[in-house]
């Protein structure tokens, strides 16, 4: 090396040293994300105080938890006795005691069974729909929901035909799933009439009778579609399917009732209640929102005046209005828009009110969701040579639905909260009908932290899970790449 | 030869009402027609035939007899002498201000929170994503309630605050405790505050029926000039900054202007605050504010600012990433950067769904049902309705009134919309 006028230079490289303290590790991390100036330092505080008092309070309630009661004084006896006199602590014996209401409301106790199938198998349904094209996600449901009614056959008393049946339906459907998966599909369509058997009862000839009122309507309309356009072929099939219904369907399904009395023991509606209540309503109220939000939304977007009035006044009506004035319509003032005497039954009533709720909520969501598609799209579709059916079904609604995924889950998030309301009409919510029930017991009154909390505990499961799964949706459907 | 202007026009045939896209929509809008009117008067038919069944009316007269039942919160006179339609109105205020306080409150709790959750705190960040997941995944119902039964069966009763002469010569401590300075207390009755009294009132005007204190017209009027006046102020001083560089120091003048009128004002009228004192009972004396507005407002403003928090985070984030860099290479600092560029661009974002959960909540006020709050479904719905059996009337009215106070607050906030959206060509 050449001579320098420096006085020392290092020729050799330092070994590189251990980064400061302060920059690595968890104390770089706390620096950077707790306490990073003097605002963020007390935001923190405030935070971990918050915690901590949060903790001290609802701990040692939680864990000095209370299983085995008959009552609320029993169980602060319990307490006392166990963790002293001022100790507090969670009464959950009452959840023990009385979680069949808030599940079945007061179904027959000896018909449990037919609820909880109907629930194991409302997943078999939705299987295809939920995960269509994935034959493992399906597998796995279908997994799920065998296990789970081996456990509600283990735990309930069954019928064994019953039990029968349903292993003959879960083996095939698990193989269809395996085989042809898009078959799978077919039990979606017969759920509904299957579901009605189970919860209702009554003679096992009524939904299959009015499953063929559908039969009848698909029949008509593949028979029409190649001579006549999707409008005509769709039209004649419902009026026939309509002519069906109020004509044969009655005759049809009491003539094979006597012919084959099969059935189950029928259930009158008052009894339903709980979770069973808030599902049927909401599952049935959101099955059929969303076919009729997508109508209504192609209905404001239409270029015909009359039907965009007709649309735009309804959507406007329904939005504009509270769904308890809704709710009390369908209790209180269908009696007056019907012909005298007809009754029909109070669930229905309010299952349809609230479907017209929430179809326009819908349909302003997908409005949206149609309005973010570029016009480029429609004029292309045109320029295939569509016609107005197939464009919708094959170019626009998979994509405008694409985009009003999020806000169709959130309202139909807003619709399963929504059926607590029905407690206002006399009908047993889990929320308020159930747990007033609960708490006007002698046995539990005062009681209040634990009844809303399990409630609560199981609409935020339901619900989170709802927007969890938009989420999955939305990341599967995703197209472009950014 | 042919040319294009010589193809003959095809003539009409009924056919091309079927298969001619341009009168088959002629002949959809048809059908529709004689369906619609079909099924309307379908209904009508059967509401004609149901009420002469019932031997009922279809009128509103019942609007001006007389009501004959108490409302537990009047805010406009009312006795159980006034009319129905008087109570309607009541029930109609009632509303109102759940409203409009829950839409205020809810949004600057959910600006907090939504701005919160953004924050590079990690702590708070989760805190705050929890307090939305949970609030927004389960039912306001169960929210209304829960506040309803800890404002009624946890705190003590009017009595546990009695302070006997025994107690004093024995030292004991009455068993509750009043809050705020011995200014407010929540009893399981209800709260009770202290009342804004006047000693040189100016009295009451009114037109007919509406009486409006003229004491609070006279605050509202002062603190507005002074508004106008410290407005007027800034923009001056703002002028002539821009003309000379040099700011004029405002802040002690802008807090003379907004707060010395108001002061004397109140002096003048001579203010003070009537405190609720024990009786023997009961607290007299003060305002007693009713559990179920309480329990409601909570419930509305905890349930609705986990929304709004969700809305104003979506807007924040939408603004590109690069607005704010720009704004940090012009030299601004972070909260300047906030309310110059951030924030007045995320507001085009928020606002129109801000409107729709203003709406919501408006709505969801009808939930005053399930604690007994005599709101409009209250008075006109409730005990009007069981009253008079004129359920036809009461509902149809209700939705009307639901329908317009919708619809007045959309058209409003459209045209605050329309006031900030981005001007274009």
């Amino acid at each position: 090396m050449a001579e320098s006028s420096h006085a020392f230079v290092r020729t050799a490289i330092l070994p590189a040293q251990k980064p400061p303290l302060t920059e690595k590790g968890v104390i770089k991390w706390l620096r950077e994300n707790l306490f990073s100036g003097w605002f963020n330092t007390i935001l923190t505080l405030i935070g971990l105080w918050a915690i901590y008092s949060l903790i001290a309070a609802a701990l040692p309630w939680w864990l000095n938890g209370v299983w085995n009661a008959g009552s609320l004084g029993e169980c602060r006896a319990i307490l006392a006795e166990r963790a002293g006199p001022d100790a507090s602590g969670a009464c959950w014996a009452m959840v023990r005691d009385r979680w069949h209401q808030f599940m079945f409301g007061f179904y027959p106790q000896d018909q449990y069974w037919r609820p909880a199938t109907a629930f194991g198998l409302l997943f078999a349904a939705i299987a295809p729909v939920l995960f269509s094209g994935q034959k493992g996600f399906q597998t796995c449901m279908l997994a799920g929901v065998a296990a789970f009614l081996a456990a509600t056959f283990w735990l309930a008393q069954v019928p064994m035909l019953a039990v029968g049946l349903t292993t003959i339906l879960m083996l095939v459907l698990l193989t269809l799933a395996q085989v042809r998966p898009a078959a799978v599909m077919w039990f979606t369509v017969i759920y509904p009439a299957l579901a009605f058997f189970l919860l209702w009862g009554g003679s096992f000839w009524v939904p299959v009778a009015a499953m063929t009122g559908l039969l009848v309507l698909l029949v008509a309309y593949r028979l029409l579609l190649p001579r006549t356009g999707v409008g005509i072929a769709a039209g004649a099939g419902i009026g026939l399917a309509l002519l069906w219904w109020a004509v044969l369907d009655a005759p049809v399904a009491a003539g094979l009732t006597w012919l084959a009395p099969i059935g189950l023991e029928p259930v009158a509606s008052d009894r339903f209640g709980g979770f069973l209540l808030a599902l049927t309503i909401g599952v049935t109220a959101i099955s059929f929102s969303l076919p009729m939000g997508i109508l209504l939304a192609l209905g404001r977007q239409s270029d015909m005046v009359l039907i965009k009035t007709l649309s735009v006044g309804f959507i406007e009506f329904i939005r504009g209005v509270p769904l308890i004035t809704l709710l009390f319509t369908a209790s209180l003032l269908l009696q007056y828009f019907l012909p005298p005497n007809t009754n029909f039954d109070l669930i229905l009533r309010v299952i349809i009110l609230v479907t017209f709720f929430a179809a326009a909520y819908i349909a302003e969501v997908i409005r949206g969701g149609l309005a973010a598609l570029p016009r480029g799209q429609y004029e292309a579709a045109d320029a295939l040579g569509l016609d107005y059916w197939s464009a919708q079904r094959l170019i626009i609604m998979p994509q405008a639905l694409k985009i009003a995924i999020p806000g169709i889950v959130s309202t139909f998030i807003g619709l399963f909260k929504d059926t607590t309301l029905v407690a206002f009409v006399g009908l047993q919510d889990p929320l308020k009908g159930i747990t007033q029930i609960v708490r006007a017991d002698i046995a539990w009154k005062g009681i209040y932290w634990e009844p809303y909390i399990f409630v609560g505990a199981i609409f935020f499961v339901i619900c989170f899970g709802m927007s969890r799964y938009s989420m999955y949706l939305e990341q599967k459907l995703k197209r472009d790449h950014r | 030869m042919a040319y294009a202007g010589e193809v003959p026009k095809p003539r009409f045939r009924p056919g091309m009402l079927i298969y001619d896209t341009r009168y088959r929509s002629l002949t959809i809008q048809l059908i529709v027609l004689v369906l619609f009117a079909f099924g309307l008067s379908w209904l009508i038919n059967n509401v004609i035939v149901n009420l002469a069944a019932k031997d009922r009316t279809f009128d509103f007269g019942f609007l001006w007899n007389r009501a004959g039942y108490d409302i537990n919160q009047t805010l406009i006179p009312y006795t159980n002498d006034s009319t129905h339609g008087r109570a309607l109105f009541v029930g109609l205020v009632n509303t109102l201000v759940v409203a409009a306080l829950g839409c205020f409150l809810a949004t600057v709790l959910g600006v907090i929170i939504g701005v919160l959750r953004l924050s590079k705190n990690w702590l708070i960040g989760r805190l705050m994503t929890v307090y939305v997941e949970v609030f927004r995944n389960i039912p306001l119902l169960l929210w209304i309630l829960l506040s309803f039964v800890i404002l009624t069966e946890t705190t003590p009763s009017p009595r546990d605050f009695r302070v006997t002469d025994e107690m004093i010569a024995a030292g004991q401590a009455p068993a509750a405790r009043m809050f705020l300075n011995d200014s407010v207390a929540i009893t399981n009755r209800g709260m009770n505050v202290p009342a804004p009294l006047f000693t040189r009132s100016l009295g009451t005007a009114g037109i007919g029926e509406f009486q409006i204190s003229l004491n609070f017209l006279a605050i509202f009027a002062v603190i507005g000039a002074s508004a106008i006046v410290n407005r007027r102020m800034v923009r001056r001083a703002r002028a002539l900054q821009e003309d000379t560089g040099v700011r004029p120091v405002t802040w002690w003048k802008s807090l003379l202007v907004l707060f010395v009128p108001v002061i004397a004002l109140m002096l003048a009228l001579g203010f003070h605050l009537e405190y609720p004192r024990m009786t023997r009972f009961n607290f007299s004396g003060g305002i007693e504010v009713l559990h179920s507005f309480t329990a409601l407002l909570i419930a509305l403003v905890l349930y609705t600012a986990a929304f709004i928090a969700e809305i104003v985070r979506a807007g924040i984030l939408a603004i590109p990433r690069g607005q704010t860099e720009a704004a940090f290479a012009l030299g601004l600092r972070p909260g300047r950067t906030m309310s110059l560029i951030i924030l007045p661009q995320a507001l085009r974002v928020i606002i129109p769904p801000l409107i729709s959960q203003y709406l919501n909540l408006t709505k969801n006020t009808s939930l005053a049902i399930a604690v007994s709050y005599m709101d409009l479904r209250g008075t006109l719905g409730g005990v009007t309705l069981n009253q008079t059996g004129k359920e036809l009337e009461c509902m149809l009215l209700m939705m009307l009134i639901y329908l317009t106070i919708s619809l007045m607050i959309a058209s409003v906030m459209n045209i605050y919309n329309s006031s900030v959206r981005l001007k274009e060509r």
